[in-house]
């Protein structure tokens, strides 16, 4: 039931054909691309929402449900905005910056499509700061867009004025998150809004904004060329679709592959990834959705169906489908403390759960790391990240506190195992 | 209006209300730091949380929340217990607990939520963070490890003050607040943030180590080191006023007060007149109250009519009114308020009259200042200017350009100008629904006539803004003469009572006895032949008129130095020395005494001067404004000259270039 080469969206995911616009013309992008615009904005929202297509950039909100937020015409005169986060900097994830630098036109093409369909005068493409050949793939692709008519004004013959701007970050993860994103865009520190006003109410410069994910967009116009049922077709139900996995860690061969929703993890290790190192006995856990999901444990995970309900289902989630997979070498301990110390350091310290929460949670997984605490104190830790998650303005205090409480859930007796090891180590030393 | 629902209380809250708002009404307290009535909502502290059904299964932050209808809250369960306690260990964690040496103490917002809301100790055992020192002016002292984060200080610099002066650097917990590049926050309401500071991290310098609030008696009293007539608490510890600080009042000063108002009081205990002084051999020595009494009274022996007054800044409407009487009594009427030699006509004082008042010039749409540094003569009108500029206001200036806290055009210094005023100012003005004309101490010469009739042309609200605490109060008393201040000298009275008047040119009076009542050795004394040591503003009881001609009435909080004595007193003593009868023989006499002649004193609130007068079409305005009243910011009356505190700032914020230069 593997994922067929006929029904890649990402033909071009491994770079070995041009990125540029004749070659990605010849992959069938810009394609009648007039044609599809002509559906109208609605017909658009509506193929959208029937494909099932969920946001890709790890909340998994139904894109075609988002972009009917959007107002159907300016009351006021203000212009509507898309925007699109290519803040790509969740540890783990990668899949953005394949799409960026090897399929750049299906992102501008599907810019101009969603945000036609969602009345909008312009799309933002925010990129991390970090992939700098990625934005001078990106700008190029975009200039070639505009110097062959397809952006810009009357884009594709199609009427519709529609401008892509690229925006390029200066590397702060918060940036990721769509509010502090629209902040940074202005021009201002990059932390989050409060929520409401949503930004489909006041977003970008106080206009309405849609901020959806790359492989949100750069996979809607294929969905639409090829039809919702297509799309559909894949995954569970409410699952919908073909997704860019990125699994890292300890397999033979890492890699980035679109397969579809819903694969069976040892399924989607076997056949792109090699298998595990050192065989199926020797992993340890996985982090199935990028830095801030809870880690699964190895049986649990082995057979559970990778997309968004099987995964919560485990106590985790689907992320953006950054699969990070350990083996029994990994110092399990070490490896959340230091995602704990990536959220301490990109925390906004706007608000103060996470502010506080994250530097403590961190100096106290380094304590847990060397069993420098109490046994009382993992119960601690585990009350001061639910102290965090939740009682923030974005969700950064939730994806700091996660991985702990799943660390917690999963691997209580390793933790205690270091507190008594240590505590005997110095015991003996007093006698 | 919707209707919500709190702890099982329905009430109905007004539209555009937020939780935490309606959670007040229903007279639920929620603990709250970066929340503030007068700024933006940031909703960073997380200190508001409640649960509000329907909504997402945890608590919310309740000051950013909106008020909606059938909307359920509850801040009385154990969510919201478990949460605030969350948060204020949180913000705990990282604050030093050095209470015992922190000038917030006993008045510091954590301290005392952390009372209410808090867990009973800590579970943190590892070190805390701490802080570099930062450094924000001669006012503000910072210890930048208590801080909490909670922005209000940016806040407030940001919307309020309109000068981007502090801001957060850094992200996480190493986010520091900070003025960047260690410079003074240099505006003339930088001390404000102090109260805004829910903890200890902004304090007062000048304050600092001085008392604890629970120490000092408070007093209600007014603000006169400008016009506007701030609401202020006085409180003093013995003797000496320790600090000043803003009450809330939305009509005049909302809630806040200039660095002047605030900080000037430190002068009140230094270059006092404390005895009585006369002048012999061409050198002030000190004397008896009788001795300087009968020399008075022999410098109007036959011609007890040959007797001036001049009323100083800082007077209350008691003291005008005695010597006022004194002054009858003995067939004078030469009373004069207006120092520097000013003449405008003050037949109708509603031409000189702030009319728009503080809080209606917010709402104007198209407002035309002349001869006015406002940011300098009344900062807190200039809040008000930078609300309605925010509102969409269009702002035009005539006179020298100085830093505006808003977008506002300066069309020149001649004041030419307004006889034809270039076609878009006169276009907006017409345009405008709620146009208004400010007029300050540097166009009252030239352009008064003018601007009156500007404003009746475009049926705009005429507004003078006058920069002393006692000048309404004064012209409400009858202090002017047609020809002002000259008018005066001409009559050459054989004594001048100079109502520590300090900004006057005596030259002018060398043939008359100079008598100085008052309280600093400051310019008047100088040139004064006896002085007669009086009470300052603390130390008396006294009414007040603002420039938009609302009577306040401010309490005495501490006793006169030495010998000095309240004013009244000393001219009710010297009306027996002149043999004369003014009717009245203690304070409330004299009040009733007052209140009968100009009932408007009576009352509180603002004072009714009837209609505007008939404007002249034909008058024209003329000459240039080459320069402000204000020189110097800090510096303007007697109580702030003497002030270490405003020298400080003066030498620090607006003249460190020059010492700069003299160094090099």
């Amino acid at each position: 039931m593997a994922l067929a080469d006929k029904d890649r969206i990402f033909t071009n995911v491994y770079g070995f054909q041009d990125r540029g616009l004749k070659a990605a013309q010849q992959r069938g992008d810009w394609d009648d691309t007039k044609a599809l615009i002509g559906r109208g904005h609605d017909a658009i929202i509506d193929e959208m929402k029937a494909s099932g297509l969920r946001g890709r950039g790890g909340a998994g909100f139904p894109t075609g449900l988002k972009w009917s937020f959007m107002p159907k015409e300016s009351k006021d005169g203000r212009p509507s905005f898309l925007v699109i986060n290519a803040d790509e900097s969740e540890p783990g994830s990668c899949k953005d910056r394949e799409i960026l630098r090897h399929d750049p036109h299906k992102l501008i093409e599907g810019a101009l499509v969603a945000g036609y369909a969602m009345r909008a005068r312009a799309a933002y493409i925010y990129i991390r700061g970090e992939y700098i050949r990625e934005a001078e793939t990106l700008q190029a692709a975009i200039d070639e867009a505009y110097d062959a008519g397809l952006i810009g004004k009357n884009a594709s013959q199609s009427g519709y004025d529609f401008d892509v701007f690229m925006h390029r970050g200066a590397g702060a993860y918060i940036c990721g998150e769509e509010t502090a994103m629209i902040e940074s865009l202005e021009g201002k520190k990059g932390q989050p809004r409060l929520k409401p006003p949503f930004p489909a109410g006041a977003g970008l410069y106080g206009c309405p904004t849609t901020v959806n994910n790359v492989e949100s967009i750069a996979v809607v116009p294929t969905i639409l060329r090829r039809g919702a049922a297509w799309f559909s077709s894949f995954g569970r139900e409410g699952n919908a679709g073909t997704k860019l996995f990125q699994i890292s860690g300890h397999v033979e061969q890492p890699c980035v592959v679109e397969e579809e929703m819903s694969i069976p993890f040892r399924e989607l290790i076997e056949r792109h990834c090699g298998g595990i190192i050192g065989g199926w006995d020797n992993l340890l856990a996985v982090i199935p959705g990028g830095s801030s999901v809870p880690l699964v444990p190895a049986r649990e995970i082995m057979d559970a169906p990778m997309d968004f309900d099987g995964l919560k289902e485990l106590g985790s989630g689907l992320g953006t489908a950054a699969v990070i997979v350990m083996d029994k070498s990994t110092d399990i301990v070490r490896a959340i403390s230091r995602i704990s110390y990536f959220y301490k350091h990109e925390s906004c310290g706007q608000c103060t759960p996470c502010r506080e929460g994250t530097g403590w949670m961190w100096r106290m997984m380094e304590r847990l790391r060397t069993g420098d605490a109490a046994i009382e104190e993992i119960d601690m830790l585990q009350q001061v990240t639910k102290q965090v998650e939740g009682h923030t303005i974005c969700a950064l205090g939730d994806a700091a506190a996660w991985p702990i409480q799943g660390l917690i859930r999963h691997f209580r007796p390793e933790l205690e195992k270091r507190i008594e090891e240590h505590n005997a180590k110095f015991a003996e030393a007093a006698e | 209006m919707p209707k919500v629902t709190v702890d099982g209380l329905e009430i109905e809250v007004p539209d555009g209300a937020t939780v935490l708002q309606a959670c007040e009404l229903a007279g639920k307290e929620i603990p709250r730091f970066c929340y503030h009535e007068r700024l933006s909502i940031a909703g960073n502290c997380r200190m508001c949380l409640v649960e509000v059904k329907p909504g997402p299964p945890k608590p919310q932050a309740s000051c950013a929340l909106p008020a909606t209808d059938g909307q359920e809250i509850r801040t009385d369960t154990e969510m919201v217990k478990t949460a605030r306690e969350g948060v204020m260990e949180f913000l705990l964690i990282n604050h030093p607990l050095d209470c015992p040496i922190c000038d917030q103490g006993g008045e510091c917002d954590l301290q005392d939520q952390s009372m209410y809301y808090g867990r009973g100790a800590t579970r943190y055992r590892m070190n805390k963070r701490a802080v570099t020192e930062k450094y924000m002016g001669p006012l503000i002292k910072t210890i930048m490890t208590r801080c909490i984060h909670c922005t209000r200080c940016v806040r407030f610099s940001e919307e309020i003050a309109g000068v981007d002066e502090i801001g957060a650097v850094g992200r996480g917990e190493d986010m520091q607040i900070t003025t960047y590049l260690e410079q003074a926050a240099e505006h003339e309401l930088s001390a404000n943030v102090i109260d805004l500071c829910p903890v200890g991290a902004l304090t007062s310098r000048p304050y600092a180590f001085e008392a604890r609030p629970w120490e000092l008696k408070k007093t209600l009293s007014i603000d006169v080191s400008d016009a506007v007539g701030a609401n202020i608490t006085l409180y003093s510890k013995g003797r000496e006023v320790m600090r000043a600080l803003p009450r809330i009042n939305d009509a005049v000063n909302e809630e806040w007060l200039s660095d002047k108002g605030r900080y000037q009081v430190d002068g009140l205990m230094r270059r006092r007149l404390d005895k009585v002084y006369m002048r012999r051999d061409g050198k002030l020595q000190a004397a008896g109250w009788d001795e300087a009494f009968t020399a008075i009274a022999e410098a109007v022996a036959g011609d007890k009519g040959s007797i001036a007054a001049i009323a100083g800044d800082l007077v209350d409407c008691e003291t005008m009114f005695a010597a006022k009487a004194l002054l009858r009594a003995c067939g004078s009427n030469l009373l004069e308020g207006r120092q520097t030699g000013m003449a405008y006509d003050v037949s109708n004082l509603a031409a000189v009259n702030f009319n728009s008042s503080f809080a209606g010039i917010e709402e104007a749409d198209a407002i035309l200042i002349v001869g006015s540094h406002v940011r300098w003569e009344a900062p807190l009108v200039n809040v008000r200017l930078r609300k309605a500029a925010k509102r969409g206001a269009k702002i035009f200036i005539v006179g020298p350009a100085w830093d505006t806290t808003y977008p506002a055009e300066f069309i020149g210094t001649d004041l030419a100008i307004l006889n034809e005023l270039p076609s878009h100012i006169a276009e907006t003005f017409e345009k405008a629904e709620r146009p208004a004309v400010i007029v300050g101490g540097a166009g009252l010469k030239n352009a008064h006539g003018k601007a009156l009739a500007l404003a009746a042309g475009w049926g705009a609200a005429f507004n003078v803004l006058h920069m002393s605490a006692s000048r309404m109060g004064g012209l409400m008393l009858g202090y002017a003469q047609k020809g002002g201040i000259a008018d005066i000298a001409e009559a050459k009275p054989k004594v001048l009572l100079s109502l520590g008047a300090d900004e006057t040119d005596y030259a002018s009076f060398a043939d008359s006895l100079k008598v100085y009542v008052g309280h600093h050795g400051d310019a008047g004394a100088h040139a004064a032949d006896i002085i007669l040591p009086a009470a300052s503003y603390a130390e008396k009881d006294g009414t007040y008129v603002n420039t938009e001609g609302r009577v306040q009435f401010a309490e005495k909080a501490v006793f006169a130095p030495g010998d000095a004595r309240e004013d009244w007193t000393i001219l009710r003593a010297l009306a027996d020395a002149l043999g004369v009868e003014v009717g009245f023989d203690s304070f409330g006499e004299l009040q009733s005494a007052m209140i009968a002649e100009v009932p408007a004193l009576g009352e509180e609130g603002l004072a009714d001067y009837g209609a505007l007068p008939e404007a002249d079409k034909n008058t024209r305005a003329e000459g240039e404004i080459s320069a402000y009243p204000v020189r110097d910011f800090y510096l303007t009356n007697p109580i702030a000259r003497a002030s270490e505190v405003m020298q400080r700032c003066s030498s620090e914020l607006l003249h460190a270039g020059e010492l700069q230069e003299a160094a090099e």
